[in-house]
């Protein structure tokens, strides 16, 4: 399934675009390591979906806006995006700090939003649980800890690394910090609001997370009651790229009953 | 030449072979390494040494402020400089510096550095410096905001030391109905304000500028980065239409001198390698956390990280210019030589580094005081 690539302008911030398939609209938010390229799970999903993968203002290809300074201005660019390109019924799709980006969409208005799939989503805080230190790790260190099955973080540390891919790497940290330093990849407010979310909700955690340990997908469960939880065994914080043909399925599954 | 006695106070005591089994002995090497009875004689036997520069005829004193770290045992410099304004009589005291974006509120700073100043008779001079990286991950400061924070803490402590109160201060990070610092400083229109730095453009840029004309230090360097940041200095203060005096250009440096050079190498290694291998060590990610430089600097740092980062000898050390050692004679002439290269009008020494003890630092801070000091004294215009 072919994706097309484009820049678009929403809120004075040119942000790069990927789309691609036919369907219903598919937002795809991405966590903390943006998304550079087209990965497998989103060809799978744009066989049955409108696949749109956009760079978070600051990340990527995307501007840096002098207005971004917290999760917030992140979530009222989104909505404006939904609205710009009049996406309607949308399923919105958040991994790790993308996750948390949809709920606080979503507790401000879910007005075009269907359902939410959150994947090891961040946003809140749980007690006796910390997030790991990722701001403390070396890049190795960091691949070696997103993925349980340490043979995909042997072949990512093997792929060159240009120039330019240095740059985004740095500017993506950068942003991630702005967003997510402190409080530490939560919002200490949100889970207040939670009961806002009525759209139909899928947690999918991978048990083996060593970013957010999967204890917080018993935290979010008891402030989202109506959400399902999945968690998906021998997997780490990014199941749609650990196991992409379990993570799509149980995104057609939701989005078929939805 | 302005010669300032320059401590940091580190934990002496650290087990090093525990220490060095850890990444670093900034942020996570476990407390319970200090121990405060030794902690005790520590603190004690360092502010002597800092009130025995009086006596040796040092023109100033400094202390600066670092957390959770075996480095430096001075989470609170207010605490150690308000100790030596009551015990000194006529040195200056140097605060270098307080980390202005990891306190909570700009105007306590405002207010301890008045208090000093005002308990000295006007004998501070304030430093203000962001922290290192290390303190963004201690405190969860957000370090993409640090600057910002430290701009605009600045902006407010300067006002509140020069403008009649009470006014209102509305900033993006601190906002003030009442703007009222009692006391006000001794000094008018305030404290000498000086810039610690470990080198950056965007700091020079700020502290040079015609406004404000701060004193410029550059800590822990090799001589020749020394130099490059003090002619940007320069070059910068020149490029603003002005010509920048010797006292706005400042160098910070470990030294040791003992009777021979030989002696000296031999007296200052293990010491002087702690230091440099142990004390300040720790890993790229926790030195520089994103938006504490820009990422330009950070790809620069990245680029020379085997040198930055890989240990050193104190063979290496002296051949960098990261630490002077010798005879009087040969630390005299080095001195000498370096100032005639950079005519920086203030040279902060470090007498006391690492785990050196301190009959070594006494007789370090005598030799230097009498046999060195007094011809660096003489140079350039008078401070």
């Amino acid at each position: 399934m072919a994706f097309t690539q484009h820049y678009l302008e929403i809120d004075g911030c040119r942000i790069n675009l990927r789309r691609g398939g036919a369907g219903a609209p598919l937002l795809y938010l991405h966590g903390a390591s943006g998304a550079p390229v087209i990965m497998p799970f989103m060809e799978k999903l744009a066989e049955r979906f409108d696949v749109l993968v956009p760079e978070h203002p600051g990340f990527g290809l995307s501007d840096e806006p002098d207005w971004l300074e917290n999760i917030h201005d992140l979530a009222y660019f989104y909505l404006d995006f939904l609205r710009r390109l009049d996406l309607r019924n949308v399923l919105v799709v958040g991994s790790s700090i993308g996750g948390w980006l949809a709920l606080e969409m979503a507790v401000r208005d879910a007005a075009r939003i269907r359902s939410l799939v959150l994947v090891g989503p961040a946003g809140i805080s749980a007690p006796g649980v910390q997030p790991a230190d990722i701001f403390l790790w070396s890049p190795e260190e960091l691949v070696r800890n997103l993925f349980h099955d340490q043979k995909l973080a042997d072949a990512r540390l093997a792929e060159p690394v240009t120039p330019e891919q240095v740059d985004i790497a740095l500017k993506n940290r950068h942003t991630a910090a702005r967003l997510a330093w402190e409080p530490r990849l939560h919002d200490p407010f949100l889970h207040k609001w939670l009961h806002r979310v009525t759209v139909p909700v899928k947690i999918v955690w991978g048990e083996n997370d060593k970013i957010l340990p999967v204890a917080y997908a018993q935290a979010f469960k008891a402030l989202l009651p109506h959400a399902e939880l999945e968690i998906i065994p021998a997997c780490g914080h990014l199941p749609q790229a650990e196991k992409a043909d379990r993570f799509c399925d149980i995104v057609l599954r939701f989005a078929s009953r939805g | 030449m302005q010669v300032i006695l320059f401590h940091l106070m580190p934990y002496a005591d650290l087990d090093l072979e525990s220490a060095r089994r850890h990444p670093s002995v900034w942020v996570r090497l476990p407390n319970t390494h200090f121990d405060p009875v030794k902690g005790h004689k520590l603190y004690n036997r360092y502010l002597d040494e800092l009130e025995y520069a009086e006596e040796l005829g040092f023109d100033v004193i400094s202390v600066n402020e670092h957390h959770q770290t075996a480095y430096g045992l001075m989470p609170s410099p207010i605490v150690t400089a308000s100790a030596l304004a009551r015990r000194t009589k006529r040195i200056k005291i140097a605060i270098l510096g307080s980390a202005l974006p990891l306190r909570e509120h700009p105007l306590m700073v405002a207010e301890e550095h008045a208090m000093i100043d005002v308990i000295s008779g006007g004998r501070l001079i304030s430093g203000f410096v962001r922290g290192i990286g290390a303190e963004y991950h201690t405190f969860g400061v957000n370090p993409t905001f640090s600057h910002d924070r430290f701009h605009e803490a600045h902006d407010l402590i300067v006002r509140a030391w020069t403008e009649p109160g009470p006014f209102a201060f509305q900033g993006r990070h601190y906002r003030v109905n009442y703007v009222n610092t009692w006391p006000r400083p001794y000094q008018r229109p305030h404290p000498p304000i000086w810039i610690p730095s470990q080198g950056s453009k965007e700091t020079i840029d700020w502290a040079s500028h015609p406004d404000r004309r701060y004193t410029y230090l550059q800590t822990f360097s090799p001589a020749k980065v020394v130099q490059r940041y003090l002619k940007m200095y320069r070059d910068t203060c020149a490029a603003h239409g002005y010509a920048a005096a010797d006292r706005q250009l400042g160098w910070a440096v470990p030294v040791y001198v003992a009777e021979t050079d030989e002696a000296a190498r031999r007296e200052a290694k293990p010491h002087l390698e702690a230091f440099r291998n142990v004390f300040l060590k720790m890993p790229i990610e926790m030195l520089l956390p994103p938006g504490y430089t820009s990422r330009d600097s950070l790809k620069n740092v990245m680029k020379a990280k085997a040198e930055i980062f890989e240990e050193i000898t104190i063979d290496k050390a002296i051949e960098l210019g990261l630490f002077v050692c010798g005879s009087p004679a040969t630390v005299r002439q080095a001195f000498e030589a370096y100032w005639r290269e950079m005519r920086f009008g203030n040279l902060l020494v470090l007498c006391q580094f690492g785990t050196l003890p301190g009959d070594l630092t006494r007789k370090n801070m005598e030799l230097f005081a009498r046999q060195v000091m007094p011809s660096l004294k003489g140079l350039g215009s008078a401070a």
